[in-house]
């Protein structure tokens, strides 16, 4: 049985990253493209396994449901163990070709980078297999303290600071979660998620735990106004790490928040709520997106855009909840699709991002004066990126925004229509604000020649966002195998 | 919803974007230098595309249809397919396509930035052909976006503070438009579900009542449209876009941008809604009254203008209105004069572009009242000029008169007569704007020394230059002369308009 491989075998590269510490670089570099190799070619085998074997479930060491700890794998799980390896190994790929090109030195914080890596996979993988909640706790605090530490890697004074803010957040968030999971088990004895989404009622207790625990996922996901920490955090961090925390970590407590909400408690959840969910979603879409088109400093612009695209994740409550199951199925389809093109989409344009910048030297948009015709490809591969963040065809993230859209109009909340369309054109503002640069005759500044490889990773992550626009169907097919029948008038 | 439908020839369709698409890619990752293979890349492309069009051209009149289609997501198909209206639009890009590229290679010769121009001006004719085989909305919103994005590029291809406003600007409007157009069939799929193509229109109504989400829909899909139709008043984006080379400018006018929102029109008004619902919902005369009041306030607004190109552009505004003022005059006759004003504008338009290049590039001509004298200078680019300016006149037997003659048939048959008087205005402004640049051409003396002379060795221009000029040009009079010939525009427009009222 593949699942428990998905935690054992990044959790293994953790301990030997660490052993490795101090090692040759070559040899390190080898273990590593090993592990992520293998972490892929078993994300691959477990999706093919649930697809065509249906949802799996196992029991570590043997210990059954109540003592010890259950996996379980559906569709939307699988899909999403895919992503990461895939997200991972392309991040792993672009820190090991800037670590041999010295792209990285001057910190020699570097070297934790490999643990940490690691563990981040495992505490992703730990999150999308959880059986119960207690072990959705543990995940999303190893997720939290290995992201910290990977923003910290910068090792300058602000990505320290940033990094301890998004401490303080990661921490709030999960003591708020962990309350809830107690109040929870006071309640019905159990953690496991099959045997409470039987067990639980509609009742104050339920409800106010459901709220801590929304809240501090919320925090988690860096939902508006409560984003704050993310685009310091996002932004200074090394280029690769930045594209590991928008394209994968924030959504791990999103997806947990999703389990909860349409899963586990979709009896204790009211419209109301989801309709607050919803307004705080297209605030993010708003603001985040405002803030990008404003924002001076390249990769501080493409978090500001990772907080409006979440806003979008949001959006699926008020469509989801109390709306007929048809609009409920849509605006699940556009959702899941949304979170996998974003991850495709993001870490591509952080990567073209980070490459532009050690390009040219300096990170702020007005820096780009004139290098298009010095990084064609980087230009290429952030242009695609912005295409599905912008909602355009084809790409993922149009065929993600037609499916709201359809939803919305389904359901006749034509509020969350307007909220889409202008999010879209915010994107198209802030994309076409650094695409513009690049063509302006600039001064014929320096440009430092960078890899290759840094574009081709880049450019194949942002193929993959399109791609899905063409083929969006059977992957939808595989998210959807497994979830419960959403929406229906309570 | 097959996962694909293999019916015969359905690579066909593939095939054609194919012939852009890939020589996009290859010439975007040629080195600057390159330029022999550069030209030979891009020659061989057009006329690829050429013939494959022309082939299936011959089959869609032998009654063959090629399809290509696969679902993109749950309830959305991707579809690409070459009916009867599909060829007239593709037919026209390719045949101006392979005019424009051998422009504009003789227009760039030695500027940089060339293996960027021409990879996005590949991308662009990838996206028309799209546009053109789109069998659905969602596939047509697919390309008509990627023309958006490919001729940005173009636009602000020179790099100067000018052009980049000019791109701002064109974003802005283009974007806007494209999300109204996203808007609007987003709200028609969820009356209609996902529409596609047919000859006859796929929305079928029992009354015109209970229907105010379609008429909706359909104001949004021309909102959206109309921006790269440059429908009054959503048309400012075009003159300010005047500041591109000018074969982009031949391009957006002529062939691909202005074109793609017309073609839209003409496909929203006849194969979703189809003629005989939307004339049931009283959606065709306002449409009539918008297209008269742009007729009239471009040909107002071009008279106005000192600079040649600016003047082109804001008739551009008036004339490309002509073709949605066809398909809102009820009949045959009035679709046959919108559909066969499509073609007739392009190689009018196209060759009016080019001569203006021309002047530019020879003699640095930019301004109109810098014109005097130049038809003996360069007596060939002011025949060509002078035949293009007759055509949008509409003085027989060139192309422009006949598309004007059909549309006076079919304001009488739609019981509209006051067109007749749009038509006539617009005709008399036509001359009052073109006239006096002709006349400067040929009867007034040079006034002093041209502003910016280049000589080619004995010839009045490059041969570059010259060749697609003189070539579209000798179109312009065969299209009118040989009006009622096989596969002439008029003819096929006719065999479209015969299978949109279903005779």
């Amino acid at each position: 049985m593949l699942l428990p491989w998905m935690l054992v075998v990044p959790l293994v590269w953790a301990t030997v990253a660490v052993l490795l510490e101090g090692r040759s670089s070559a040899l390190t570099r080898a273990v590593h493209a090993v592990g992520a190799l293998l972490h892929v070619a078993l994300g691959v085998a477990l999706y093919i396994a649930i697809a065509t074997g249906g949802p799996a479930t196992h029991a570590l060491g043997g210990w059954s449901a109540p003592l010890g700890i259950g996996l379980r794998a559906d569709g939307l799980a699988a899909t999403l163990v895919l992503l990461t390896s895939v997200i991972t190994a392309a991040c792993g790929a672009y820190f090991m070709v800037g670590e041999r090109r010295a792209q990285f030195d001057g910190t020699s914080s570097t070297r934790y980078f490999w643990p940490l890596f690691w563990l981040l996979a495992t505490a992703l993988n730990g999150i999308w297999l959880a059986g119960d909640l207690f072990n959705l706790y543990v995940g999303l605090e190893l997720l939290g303290l290995s992201a910290v530490g990977l923003v910290a890697l910068g090792g300058s004074e602000a990505s320290l600071s940033s990094a301890l803010r998004y401490l303080m957040a990661a921490l709030l968030g999960s003591l708020a979660y962990l309350l809830g999971v107690a109040l929870i088990y006071a309640a019905y004895g159990t953690l496991a998620l099959p045997a409470l989404a039987e067990l639980i009622t509609r009742e104050p207790m339920t409800q106010l735990a459901l709220a801590l625990m929304t809240v501090g996922l919320c925090l988690k996901t860096a939902l508006f106004p409560l984003h704050g920490w993310l685009p310091p955090a996002h932004g200074v961090a090394l280029t690769p790490v930045s594209a590991l925390m928008s394209a994968l970590v924030v959504k791990g407590s999103f997806y947990i928040l999703f389990r909860l909400w349409f899963d586990v408690a979709s009896v204790a959840v009211t419209p109301l709520a989801a309709q607050g969910l919803g307004a705080l979603g297209a605030g993010a879409v708003l603001w985040g997106g405002w803030q990008a088109l404003r924002e001076p400093s390249l990769k501080m612009l493409v978090a500001h855009s990772t907080v409006a695209q979440l806003g979008y994740l949001f959006l699926l409550f008020p469509l989801a909840v109390g709306t007929a199951t048809s609009a409920a199925a849509l605006a699940t389809q556009g959702v899941l699709l949304h979170l996998v093109a974003h991850a495709f989409a993001k870490s591509a344009m952080f990567l073209a991002s980070g490459t532009l910048i050690a390009s040219v030297g300096r990170g702020g948009v007005a820096d780009l004066a004139g290098v298009g015709r010095y990084m064609p490809m980087s230009l290429f591969a952030f242009a695609l990126a912005g295409v599905s963040l912008m909602g355009l065809p084809p790409s993922g993230g149009f065929n993600a925004k037609w499916l709201l859209l359809q939803s919305a109009l389904a359901s006749g909340q034509w509020v969350w229509l307007l909220v889409l369309l202008s999010g879209g054109l915010l994107t198209a503002g802030y994309v076409f604000r650094v695409l513009r640069e690049s063509f302006l005759d600039g001064p014929a500044a320096q440009f430092t020649a960078t890899p290759r490889a840094y574009d081709w990773i880049a450019l194949s992550l942002a193929v993959v966002a399109i791609v899905l626009g063409l083929a969006s169907r059977a992957p939808l097919a595989m998210m959807t195998n497994g979830l419960p029948v959403m929406g229906g008038v309570q | 919803m097959t996962a694909l439908n293999v019916g015969s020839g359905w690579w066909l369709p593939l095939a054609v974007l194919a012939s852009s698409l890939l020589p996009a890619l290859v010439i975007m990752l040629l080195p600057e230098e390159r330029s022999g293979t550069r030209t030979a890349l891009n020659l061989v492309a057009a006329t690829t595309k050429l013939a494959l069009v022309g082939y299936m051209v011959w089959g869609v009149a032998r009654g063959n249809s090629y399809e290509l289609r696969f679902a993109m997501m749950p309830g959305v198909d991707f579809v690409l397919r070459a009916d009867a209206m599909a060829m007239l639009f593709a037919g026209l890009s390719a045949v101006l396509w392979l005019f424009t590229t051998i422009y504009a290679i003789g227009y760039l010769e030695g500027s940089p930035n060339r293996s960027r121009f021409f990879g996005f001006f590949s991308l662009c004719v990838a996206s028309t052909m799209g546009i053109a085989l789109a069998g659905n909305l969602v596939t047509f919103l697919m390309f008509y976006e990627l023309l958006t994005l490919s001729t940005y590029p173009l636009v602000v291809h020179r790099g100067t503070p000018k052009a980049l406003a000019a791109g701002r600007t064109y974003l802005r409007y283009t974007i806007g438009g494209g999300t109204v157009l996203l808007l609007g069939m987003a709200l028609l799929t969820m009356v209609a579900g996902d529409v596609t193509f047919a000859d006859r229109g796929a929305i079928v109504i029992a009354n015109a009542q209970d229907s105010t989400l379609l008429r909706l829909a359909f104001w949004l899909l021309i909102a959206g449209l109309g921006v790269k139709a440059a429908l009054v008043p959503l048309h400012g984006w075009l003159p300010v876009a005047m500041v591109a080379p000018a074969p982009v400018s031949a391009l957006l006018h002529a062939v691909a941008v202005v074109k793609a929102g017309a073609f839209g029109i003409v496909r929203v008004v006849y194969n979703v809604y189809g003629v005989e619902t939307a004339q049931l919902l009283g959606l065709l005369v306002p449409l009539a009254v918008l297209a008269s009041i742009t007729i009239i306030w471009g040909s107002v607004r071009a008279l106005f203008q000192t600079e040649l190109k600016k003047r082109l552009a804001y008739s551009t505004i008036s004339q490309v209105s002509y073709i949605a003022l066809g398909i809102a005059l009820f009949g045959p006759w009035g679709t046959i004069g919108g559909l066969a004003h499509m073609l007739h504008q392009g190689l009018m338009k196209i060759t009016l572009f080019f001569c203006a290049g021309n002047y530019a590039e020879t003699l640095g001509i930019h301004a109109i009242d810098e014109l005097d004298g130049a038809g003996h200078r360069m007596p060939a680019t002011s025949i060509a000029f002078t035949i293009a300016a007759f055509g949008m006149i509409g003085v027989p037997p060139l192309a422009g008169f006949v598309s004007k003659w059909y549309l006076g048939l079919g304001a009488l048959e739609s019981g509209m007569p006051w067109v007749l008087g749009v038509l006539v205005l617009s005709s008399v402004l036509n001359a009052a704007y073109f006239l006096p640049i002709v006349h400067r051409l040929w009867f007034r003396p040079q006034a002093g020394p041209w502003p910016d002379e280049r000589t080619f060795d004995g010839r009045e221009t490059s041969r570059w230059l010259l060749v697609p000029t003189i070539a579209t040009a000798v179109f312009t009079v065969g299209a009118g002369v040989f009006a009622n010939f096989p596969f002439s525009p008029l003819r096929w427009a006719m065999l479209v308009s015969a299978r949109v009222y279903g005779q």
